[in-house]
Formats: C-alpha cells, sequence, structure tokens
C-alpha cells in the first residue's frame, strides 16, 4: 500500500490535489494496479534492449526551411492566444511566479 | 424517409450515384435520426450543420456520407472536448490530418462522438459528458473509448465513424456494439491533430458497418505526414482490390495463452460464452480454407502490466499540457502560477486520467524509473518478438477481441483494474505496433450480447487482415 507521503509526492510531481475524502480510495486504486505490475519482475530480462516505439524509424527529420502550411496571420494568432484565460495585448498574462518583496 | 435504412457506405454511393437521394437529403436523415435518438445514447457530443461546400468529387466513394468523428480529433473552427471538463469549451484552430484527408473525399461530418475522457477508459462511463449507451440493450455499455463512434455506428446514427485506439479503444466497443472497428499498423496513420494520449501507441482507426467499409476509408486515412514524424514513407496499396483474393492456404496461428487465462479476480478470465463463439470461428475459417496452427506468446501474460506501466508513463507526460494557461479550463483564484496549475488541473481533469498521470508520474520518478518504466519497456521488447517470431510460420493470429461481452453501466465502474483487464486481448497489438481488426462473431449464449473476434496481421499488412476479415464475414452470414 502506498504511504501517505508517497501519495502526497505523487500529486505534487502531477500537479494535482487530491482532497482528503478522496485520499484512501486513491491509495488503494494506485496500489492494486502498482501490485499487479509487480507481476513484471518475474520476466527474465537480463539481455534485453528496451523498445520505445516500434516503427524502427530513426532521426525522422525534415531539411530545415520555413514551411507554409499555417502562415502566422492576425487571424491565426486570434485561434492560438484567443482561447487563454488572461491576455495582454499579444500576449498570455499569466499569474506571478517570483514573490515580491 | 420511414424505416432505418442502416446505409453503409457501398450502399448510401448506390443511391447517391442513381440519383435517389441527395447528399443532403442524406445528410438530413442522419441528423433528423440523431434528434431523436441520442438522448437515450448520448453517442454524440456535438453535432454540426449541413455544410456549404461541394460534394462532387468524382470518382470518391465518400463524397456526401456523413461521418462521425471521435471528440479527441480537431476539426477547425469547433469544439473538441476530449470528453473532458478541461477543454468543455476549446475550439480547434486547425484540421487534424485524417479529417483533411477526409475533406478531400467529400464525407460530410455529422458531429463528434463521446468517449472516456482522453481516451482513457473500456465503457466510455469516464467521460464528463456522462455515459454512452449500448444500442443493443441501453442498460449495457457500448465498450471504450470510442464508445460514441461505436453506439453511432452500430445505431446507424451514422454510416462510419472514427476512433482512435490506445490499447483497444476501436477494437472493443466495436466488438461490444457489434460492427467492424480497425487498428491500423503504428506509422500508418497520422497522429497530428489527435490530442494525444500515449504517443508511442495511439493510432486512429474506422469503426464501420462492413470490412469493405473499413477497407475504403483505410484508403483515405494512410500515408506519411510531416506533422508526424512517426508516418511512415511506404506505398499504401488500395486495401479494396485484395479483398476477394483467395486465402485458401493460408496459415492461421490461435495463440494458446489466449484460451488459458488464469481465472480469479472478477471479469479477468475468458467468458465461456465469448471462447465458444470464437471457437465456432476459428472453425469456420478451417472450412474456408485456411490452415489452423497453434502457436504460443510466451510473454502474453505479462502485456497487460507492460501496459499499465507504459501507458501512464506517457499519459503523464503528454497531459502535463493541460495547465489552465494558454486554453481550456482556468482556475482563476490561483494565489500564483503553479497554485493554477494544481487548481486547473485538479478542477478539470476528471478521476481516471489523474489515476494514470499519478502512475505515470510514479513510474517516471527518480529511484523508481529503472523498476517500472525501463523493465516494462525491455518487457514491451520481448512481447515484440514473440510477435515476431510466431509470425514467421504464421500470416495473421486470431482470437477474441475482449473477454466478457458488453457489461452493465456501473458494473464495474467501482474498480479501475476489472475495466483495464477489458483490454487484456487488444493491448498486446498496441505494445507491438500490429494492425488488428474487430468483426463481429455471433452473440454470446448468456448475454445474448455481440461477440468480437479479433484478426491480427503482421506490420503493414492490413491488405491480408482486411481479406482475411472480410472473407470470414461473408461466411459468417451464411451460417
Amino acid at each position: 500500500m502506498l504511504s501517505d507521503t508517497e501519495l502526497d509526492h505523487i500529486a505534487e510531481l502531477a500537479r494535482v490535489r487530491v482532497a482528503p475524502e478522496k485520499r484512501e480510495q486513491l491509495k488503494k486504486d494506485l496500489s492494486a494496479i502498482l501490485d499487479y505490475v509487480e507481476k513484471l519482475n518475474k520476466a527474465d530480462t537480463s539481455s534485453v534492449e528496451p523498445l520505445y516505439q516500434t516503427t524502427g524509424l530513426v532521426n525522422a527529420t525534415r531539411a530545415d526551411e520555413p514551411r507554409e502550411e499555417f502562415p502566422m496571420t492576425e487571424k491565426l494568432e486570434e485561434l492560438l492566444n484567443g482561447q487563454a484565460p488572461a491576455r495582454k495585448e499579444r500576449f498570455v498574462k499569466v499569474k506571478s511566479i517570483l514573490k515580491k518583496n | 424517409m420511414t424505416a432505418n435504412k442502416n446505409y453503409t457506405i457501398k450502399s448510401a454511393r448506390e443511391d447517391l450515384d442513381k440519383g435517389q437521394i441527395s447528399a443532403q437529403e442524406l445528410f438530413n436523415y442522419y441528423r433528423d435520426k440523431i434528434n431523436t435518438e441520442n438522448k437515450n445514447l448520448n453517442a454524440y457530443l456535438t453535432v454540426f450543420d449541413f455544410p456549404n461546400s461541394k460534394f462532387l468529387i468524382p470518382n470518391s466513394l465518400l463524397a456526401g456520407i456523413p461521418c462521425a468523428i471521435k471528440d479527441n480529433m480537431l476539426i477547425k473552427g469547433t469544439r473538441t472536448t476530449a470528453g473532458s471538463k478541461i477543454l468543455e469549451n476549446y475550439i480547434a484552430s486547425y484540421d487534424a490530418t485524417v479529417i483533411k484527408k477526409l475533406r478531400t473525399t467529400g464525407v460530410v461530418f455529422l458531429g463528434k462522438t463521446n468517449l472516456d475522457e482522453f481516451a482513457m477508459g473500456t465503457s466510455t462511463e469516464n467521460s464528463a459528458y456522462g455515459p454512452t449507451k449500448n444500442p443493443l440493450d441501453i442498460s449495457r455499455v457500448p465498450g471504450g473509448s470510442s464508445g460514441g463512434s461505436a453506439a453511432a455506428v452500430a445505431a446507424d446514427l451514422a454510416i462510419f465513424a472514427l476512433g482512435s485506439d490506445t490499447g483497444g479503444s476501436v477494437r472493443q466497443p466495436a466488438a461490444m456494439c457489434g460492427i467492424v472497428g480497425l487498428k491500423p499498423t503504428y506509422g500508418r496513420v497520422s497522429r497530428h491533430g489527435l490530442i494525444a494520449m500515449a504517443s508511442s501507441f495511439d493510432q486512429i482507426g474506422p469503426l464501420t458497418k462492413t470490412v469493405e467499409d473499413s477497407a475504403i476509408v483505410l484508403n483515405t486515412l494512410c500515408g506519411h505526414d510531416i506533422f508526424d514524424s512517426t508516418t511512415v514513407k511506404k506505398e499504401v496499396p488500395d486495401f479494396t482490390a485484395t479483398l476477394n483474393d483467395s486465402i485458401k492456404d493460408l496459415t492461421i496461428g490461435v495463440p494458446k495463452e489466449f484460451f488459458a487465462m488464469p481465472t480469479g479476480r472478477q471479469g479477468a478470465g475468458l467468458s465461456l460464452e465469448v471462447a465458444e463463439c470464437v471457437k465456432t470461428t476459428i472453425a469456420k475459417l478451417e472450412t474456408l480454407g485456411c490452415k489452423i496452427k497453434e502457436i504460443s506468446l510466451p510473454n502474453f501474460e505479462y502485456a497487460l502490466a507492460t501496459y499499465y506501466i507504459a501507458v501512464p508513463s506517457e499519459v503523464s507526460a503528454n497531459l502535463a499540457r493541460f495547465d489552465g494557461i494558454r486554453y481550456g479550463y482556468s482556475a482563476q483564484d490561483g494565489e500564483n502560477l503553479i497554485d493554477t496549475y494544481f487548481k486547473s488541473r485538479t478542477e478539470g481533469i476528471g478521476p481516471e486520467p489523474i489515476r494514470r498521470i499519478m502512475l505515470g508520474a510514479h513510474a517516471l520518478s527518480s529511484g523508481y524509473y529503472d523498476a517500472y518504466y525501463l523493465k516494462a519497456q525491455k518487457v514491451r521488447a520481448l512481447i515484440k518478438k514473440d510477435f515476431d517470431d510466431a509470425f514467421k510460420d504464421v500470416d495473421v493470429m486470431v482470437g477474441p477481441t475482449t473477454p466478457n461481452t458488453a457489461f452493465k453501466i456501473g458494473e464495474k465502474a467501482s474498480d479501475p483494474l476489472a475495466l483495464y483487464l477489458e483490454d487484456i486481448y487488444t493491448v498486446p497489438l498496441n505494445l507491438a505496433g500490429l494492425p488488428g481488426i474487430s468483426i463481429p462473431c455471433g452473440f454470446g449464449s448468456q448475454s445474448q450480447m455481440p461477440v468480437g473476434f479479433q484478426i491480427i496481421a503482421k506490420p503493414f499488412d492490413e491488405a491480408t487482415l482486411l481479406r482475411v476479415a472480410h472473407q470470414l464475414e461473408q461466411a459468417l452470414k451464411t451460417i
């Protein structure tokens, strides 16, 4: 079973807060899944390279040239920035990052 | 217009070409049906009006054909929610590549369909907009996560639909609603404009009423895309051209592990009714002249555990973008920037994505990375190798799509792991990047609900996959 400290640490990493009344259930759910995946320890992987993707493609790059699919116009800028909850002129406005002294 | 037309792409094309119905009349027929029936099913989250564009695209089988799109693919200027409250008012700023491709064929979009939040689930009960019901029995789930798309096609509220499949999310709801669901090879179809869940797994595929329709839609979707560097520059064959080529003498592999699942935990074992149906269908393939061969995938038992480490890890990274800053739900009472992240995410994202984000954050975190994430990627290599080895001796593999038929709404809702186990036969394909299709093969003797038959092919061999599926589908009709 996950400890309270572990749960808090994971929530911090995930940038979410867990309501007090949901803590026990969440600990139970996550622990059940972590118990289930323990079975991977039975698989012998001592001489196996990890597989992160299946296409076999390596360094799928393109020519370093400008592309014209999304020319930046006022309209596109409005589509992209227009949904930000807070704006100032052309910029997305965010809350303070550093504390004022 | 009166009775249920249950159009396929093929039959609608004939009526359109003969002038028996116009594209607008066809659209209105579906819109009227949606207006009446969607409140019972909750398959659609958004419906569109008839567009002002032209459908006289020569030689296009799809011109004027109304279809539905899972609400995690972007259609420019329209709402895309991904089934989440955090994107409740999000308006797409561009077309997904698959949408662009469909537009060139002249299809008409009826609307956007319901899904488990961010495509995480096997029942469509995880949507922030309420569950979708199975049209064959509204007390049951339609499967998930593309449950809205599957229900829309099964209820004839669309001629076909698109879904996305990260661990079975096209094939599993297709199985539970009695229709055809295809997951192409990883790398076949661009995911540009698909809201990412797990990027080394996600693939877009069609949900259709017939295998032939599946081939028609797949023809349109495939190809390299500069906006998705995982798409391969491979030639795309005409998948409809070879549907009727002989399947005599093909060797069909039946992995013995599929039928030897350990029981114990509720719902974990292969149900008797599904096993019966699938075995009868395998016998049918034999009567079509195929050779049946028992094979082994020794690491099959690890597939689901591997999946539930690797996928949440990618989920935790992909969903980090939903932070309440640039778009989507944003808590306005945050004290500072990081507090805005915490509040927006906690208030905007539902319980299942939160569980997976947390699992992933844990699996990737310092001190646990080797034990979980790296271990899972190594086992993933073993699972891929099992398939590679087995495919040296067989042309395709077959088995059940799901261990059970559609279950009751709420039956498994309190047990995340029980829901995960519904994906046990579908996730190995995503781990290995293989194409697979689910076709209906009958009804369970107990539940009277549809049973899905899964066919698996070698990478990029959708042609053989569809050929076997098509001929089996025809043969099953004549029982």
